[in-house]
Order: C-alpha cells, then structure tokens, then sequence
C-alpha cells in the first residue's frame, strides 16, 4: 500500500470505522485522485476551514450532490484533455448515497461515467446525531426509530443498494468491511481497472451511532461478515463473481450483543423473537450467496 | 456604418436559438442541463450543435436540476468553462447548489428562462423565480430583447471569470417573450467572440499536482468573514461589469451593458422603472407620450445583483413621480424591486413620490394602455402598491 493520504489531526471519534474505511480507501487509491466528498462526518472531521486531512484535491459541495460533482470533474478533465492525470472518486454515507443522494448517484450510474462511488455505510445518519437512514437494519434503535415500549426499533429491512446499483448494468460492484484491509485494497484496485462506473460498499461500524466499545471497531465489523449479516462480495456486469466464504456460522446474537443499539432486544422475552427474525436475514443471505461452502486457504475473495 | 453593413449582420433568429449560438461561440468545455419548458430550445439547439460536432464539448445529460447545476460546480472546480440553463421550479430545485456556487467562488453561466413558480402551476413569464434566488450571491442580469440576451451572454463569461470577480453569472430572459420571439439579432462570430473572451485560465482548480481542498466548512470563527468577502466580491464586480461594457463597445461598436439604461430622462417629471422584455414596451409608451408633447422617462434595471444603488439614486432623483413595475412578489411584503428603490430615497428631503405596481404575473399581457393608465393613476396620486389589472371576476366578486 502506498503512503497515508488522509493526515492525522483530524477529528474523527477514537475508534472511528469510517476514518479508518477513508484511510484504507486512499491506501489503496493513490495520490492522483480527486474526491467529490458528499455532507457528513466524513466531511467534517477532515476539513474545519482553514485545515484540510487531504493530501488530494478534494472538494465537497453538498448532501446529496457528490456522484453529480464528481460528474462533473469526470467530464471537465475529458473536455480538457487530463482525463489521464486522475481518478475521480465520489465518496458519501449511507445518508448521501441510499437515500438522499440516491438520485444523483443513479444518474451517475445510468450515464456510466468513469468514476468509483463509494458509500461508507455507517447505517444511520450519525452526523446529525443518530437517525435512521434506508440503509439502517431491522430493529436497530436510532433517536428517530428508538426501542420503545410498543417498539423494537426500526421496523425496515436495509435497502439492498449493491444490487440496485448493479441493476444500472454497473460494471463492478463489490462489498468490503475494514476488518479486511487486504480485501479493500484488492477490490478498489479492481474497481480501478475497469473503465466506467464502479461502486465499492464499505461498512464502518461508529462507536458512537451503534453503541460499542473503541476498541471493539474491527471485532464487530469482523463478526457482521462473520454472522452472514454483512456479506462480502463482488458483482461484475450483474453477476455475483466472488464471495467471502466464512466457513462456520457465527450466530447473530454474538453481534448484537456488543451494540447498545440492539440492547433492547436482550431486554425482555420478545426480543428473542426478532432476533430470531435477524437471523433468518443472515442465514438468507448465507443460502443465497452461498456463504457455507468449503472454507479457503486464505482469507481473501475468491472466484 | 450603414443601416445596409447593419442589416447584412443580422439575423431573424428565435432568443433560444440566438443564446445557443452565443454559448457556442462562447466555447464552453462543459454543458450539464436538464429540459423545462421555456429553456427547452436553449438546450435542444445545443445538443445538436454539440452532437453535429460544432462545439468541441461534454454535454451532460443529468438526471435533475439539481444535478445540472451540481455536474457545472465540479466541472468549474476542475478548471472548465460551464453553461447551465434552466428555469421556475428548476431553478428552485437548484437552489441550495446556486449558494453553493456562489460561495465556492465558480464562474458558471447560467440562463434563466424567466417563468412563474408554481402553485398554481404555471409555465408562462414572470420574475418571481430568479428574483426568490437573488440573496445566492449570483450576479443577476434582466434582458429587455434577443440581442440584449446575446450580448449580455459573452459579456457574462467575460465578467465571471474576471480574476477581479470570480462568481457566476445569472442571465434572465423572459420565457416565451424573449426564448420563443424571433427578432432581428447581430450574432457574434467565432472570430470575434475568440478576440473578445479569451480562453479560461482559472488560477485555482482541482489539480493532483497542486492538491487543494473545497468546499470546507467554517465554524463561528470564520463564516462570517467568508461571507462578508463574498458580499464584497458582488459589490465589487460592478465596477468589472462597467469595464466589459467598454470592452465590448470598442469590439462591436455598439453600446449594450452597464448596470442601468436610462431612456428620455431628461427633464422627465415621471420616470417609470422595469426589468426584463417589459422595457421595450415602456420605451414604445415614452415615445407615444413624446410625440404628445409629454416626458416619461424610463429605466432599465439591467443588473439587478450587484444592485445598482448609486446609479438609481442618480438616475432618478429628479423625478416628481416614480413608478416601479415588477413581475414578482415577496409575498405578505410588497413589490421586491420597488421597496428596494424606496429605501434609496429614505434620506432625501422632497422625494419622488414612488408608485409600486405588481404586473403581468403568470404571463398577463401587459399592453401599452395599461402602462398609460398606471402612468395617469400614478401622476394622479402616487399608488404604494397594487397588482394591477386583476379581474375581479376569476376572484368570485369585490378585489
């Protein structure tokens, strides 16, 4: 990997999984790159005027607009001849790209422009103080869908983004977490080679949305692929072409249990019932990808 | 020159047509646009020259206004010439990216295709879209006519790219009235729009070779002075605004630009004030009344940000009786421009007596009687305000 392009100083949480997803990210990106950055922690914990994280051109303008600005730098460099000096990245949470951005990045998509999205998906919009966003699981409390007493928290299924995007004929999609640097590297060097739209999903656990120990970012983001809740993958022109084989099931309450987000569920009986519901979406995504199949030699994607 | 030279330079063109052909000369690297009704003609005209290959440009198909203008915020970030259009709801739905670009300093150009905002819906001219964005920090122009619109298109890549300036650059025409008219119009050639706007040589841009960071944010200690440079840098264009007027009158010979236009003024008791094609009419009403043996005078808000305050005061200062005409409303207050004109002559002993009139909303005709009656009305005893001409009719009884 080559040298750190996001400085220390900034003022990421202790712990943070999305710095340490942006750190990884521009690793493995390199130094001729331009980041269209949407709103968000991300934004803000790098770049209090007059300081700047970034060691790349960098810009960020709005919410929902980073796959559109990055458009546009795409286009600019093409019309003035520096198409080669640089990739364009647009770079956004679960809020910017599943939800409020969803617009901007289908378009983006849909006219296939040689640009690598990424959504550093934290699951909720933690920015703002912890609000459920289309990418939040079931039953996950947030101040806007919090455990009550006729609640178990956020009543919807996470929006499957990866596969709308490939719905869009997206050359590459891929999944990856930050428990697995190796396999980031690998797939945003992938996603590089491949001329047009790609789209990387990074999950970036926040301590302080998800309720869990500093310590314990890598462990959970270990333990969401672990229990088949978070799979990794890769989709190339629609279809599924690698898979993170995990080997043996974990179950999903020794994910749950770390986060003050599922807390509720461990509090009274009925929650067993919507854990229960949390691993029939596991073991879903497990038959379905395959999860369980021979174990490999190494830890890494494989065809 | 002769009127034969002059006429054999002109063209019988429609305003869209006239401003596409004006943006092409104008070599943009980047077009980002998405279609509404009355900008339609401006971009279809430009998609075909960019398709047929006469336009050496990215054109951006985008899914939004929104995006339209987000796609010419990261183009002009990266160091290219762009070009918006749009109108009504689509300007609106731009909105928060019209600050952003503002704010970030990026000499866009967009033309607005003036039209009323919804609801009700309604796809006909007025004002009240880009006057409900003029606090953006964009540089705001009216035009009156096809030719105006042209010219004032070149002078607007000219004025926002100026090192001086470095802020976009709005140009108000009026739907239908202006993007759908055929008139007469002495297009720019190639040659001389190459003379008059050189290429764009932008000091600060998205470079790997020079990495900046835009777009930061600023907390309390620093916001204000941020903006307070942006308000400086709108105020400030006027005097670049002026200096392009002279430009191109040397170029082209012929006098189009400043911020204002004043008309028969001399010795007027009444002067009557407009933005946008409604001028042309008010100059048709001046020369009526002057072949009657009456002074009306009228001027023109050609700029309407920067606000051209000195340039009013003196313009009207004279005047027993001014009437402000304005297609958009701030609702639940008054007449926009014409509380703005008010508060030019709060210091003045004896005043002009100031009439403010709401006309032609929606694309209500606004014939030459009407404005010879809102003249006689206002001579009569100053009106503060009024929507003229309704009908108490489609109000189901008394106004």
């Amino acid at each position: 990997m080559s040298e750190n392009l996001l400085a220390s100083g900034h003022t990421a949480c202790a712990g943070c999984g999305e710095a340490l997803g942006i750190k990884l990210l521009m690793q493995a990106l390199g130094p001729n790159t331009i980041i269209a950055n949407a709103t968000g922690c991300s934004e803000i914990f790098t770049s209090l005027y007059p300081r700047s994280a970034w060691k790349v051109p960098w810009i960020h303008s709005l919410f929902e607009n980073a796959p559109a600005v990055a458009s546009g730098i795409e286009v600019a460099l093409k019309a003035l001849g520096r198409e080669n000096e640089a990739q364009v990245v647009a770079i956004g949470g679960d809020g910017a790209m599943a939800d409020i951005g969803f617009g901007a990045l289908s378009g983006m998509l849909e006219r296939g422009h040689n640009i690598l999205a990424i959504c550093l998906d934290n699951e909720a919009y933690m920015n703002t103080g912890i609000q459920r966003s289309g990418l939040t699981p079931l039953y996950a409390s947030t101040t806007t869908s919090p455990a009550g007493k006729i609640s178990h928290g956020n009543e919807t299924l996470k929006k499957d983004l990866p596969s709308i995007i490939a719905a869009h004929g997206t050359k590459y999609v891929a999944t990856t977490t930050v428990a697995y640097p190796r396999d980031i590297e690998k797939k945003v060097k992938k996603a590089l080679e491949v001329k047009g739209s790609k789209y990387i999903h990074i999950l970036v656990p926040c301590p302080l949305g998800w309720g869990h120990e500093i310590n314990m970012t890598i462990t959970i983001s270990r333990l969401a692929v672990q229990t088949g809740l978070f799979p990794l993958y890769e989709m190339e022109n629609g279809v599924i072409t690698s898979v993170f084989k995990i080997g043996k099931k974990v179950p999903v309450e020794e994910y749950l249990k770390l986060q003050k987000r599922f807390r509720h569920l461990f509090n009274d009986k009925s929650g067993a019932e919507e854990i229960q519901k949390i691993q029939s979406i596991a073991d879903a995504n497990i038959a379905r990808l395959g999860l369980m199949a021979e174990p490999q030699k190494h830890p890494v994607t494989t065809k | 020159m002769s009127s034969v030279s002059i006429l054999s330079k002109m063209k019988v063109i429609e305003g869209s047509k006239a401003i596409a052909e004006t943006v092409k000369v104008c070599r943009p690297h980047v077009i980002s646009a998405y279609p509404i009704t009355p900008q339609t003609h401006i971009v279809e005209e430009l998609s075909k020259i960019v398709a047929d290959g006469e336009l050496k440009a990215e054109y951006i198909k985008v899914e939004s206004e929104h995006s339209a203008a987000s796609g010419c915020l990261g183009a002009s970030a990266a160091g290219a010439r762009t070009y918006t259009a749009t109108t009504s709801q689509g300007l609106l739905l731009m909105a928060e990216v019209l600050y952003n670009i503002a704010g970030m300093r990026l000499p866009v150009v967009l033309t607005c295709a003036n039209r009323a905002v919804s609801a009700p819906l309604n796809i006909w001219n007025d004002h009240q879209d880009s006057i409900s964005v003029r606090d953006t920090g964009w540089i705001q122009f009216y035009a009156e006519d096809n030719q105006e619109a042209v010219d004032m298109t070149i002078q607007a890549f000219k004025i926002a790219e100026n090192p001086a300036v470095r802020l976009p650059v709005m140009v108000g025409i009026d739907g239908f009235l202006i993007t759908h008219t055929v008139e007469p119009v002495e297009l720019i050639s190639q040659d001389m729009a190459d003379k008059f706007l050189p290429p764009y040589k932008p000091q600060i841009y998205l470079d790997v070779k020079k990495p900046i960071s835009m777009g930061n944010f600023a907390d309390p200690g620093s916001y204000m002075e941020i903006r307070y440079s942006l308000h400086k840098a709108v105020e400030g264009s006027k005097k670049i605004i002026r200096d392009v007027t002279k430009e191109f009158e040397q170029m082209f010979g012929r006098f189009s630009g400043d911020l204002i236009e004043t008309y028969n003024i001399e010795n007027a008791q009444t002067i009557i004030v407009g933005m946008g094609s409604i001028v042309s009419t008010l100059k048709e009403v001046s020369d009526d009344m002057k072949a009657r043996g009456k002074n009306l005078g009228v001027v023109k808000v050609r700029c309407h940000r920067p606000f051209p305050d000195e340039e009013l005061y003196n313009a009207l200062k004279n005047a027993d009786n001014l009437i402000v005409l304005e297609k958009a409303i701030s609702l639940g207050q008054g007449g926009i421009l014409g509380t703005e004109i008010r508060s030019l002559f709060m210091e003045m002993e004896n005043p002009p007596r100031i009439s403010n009139f709401i006309v032609g909303l929606g694309g209500r005709d606004i014939p030459k009687s009407a404005i010879e009656k809102i003249v006689l009305r206002a001579e009569k005893s100053p009106v503060p305000f009024e929507f003229f001409g309704l009908n108490p009719e489609v109000l189901g009884g008394e106004i």
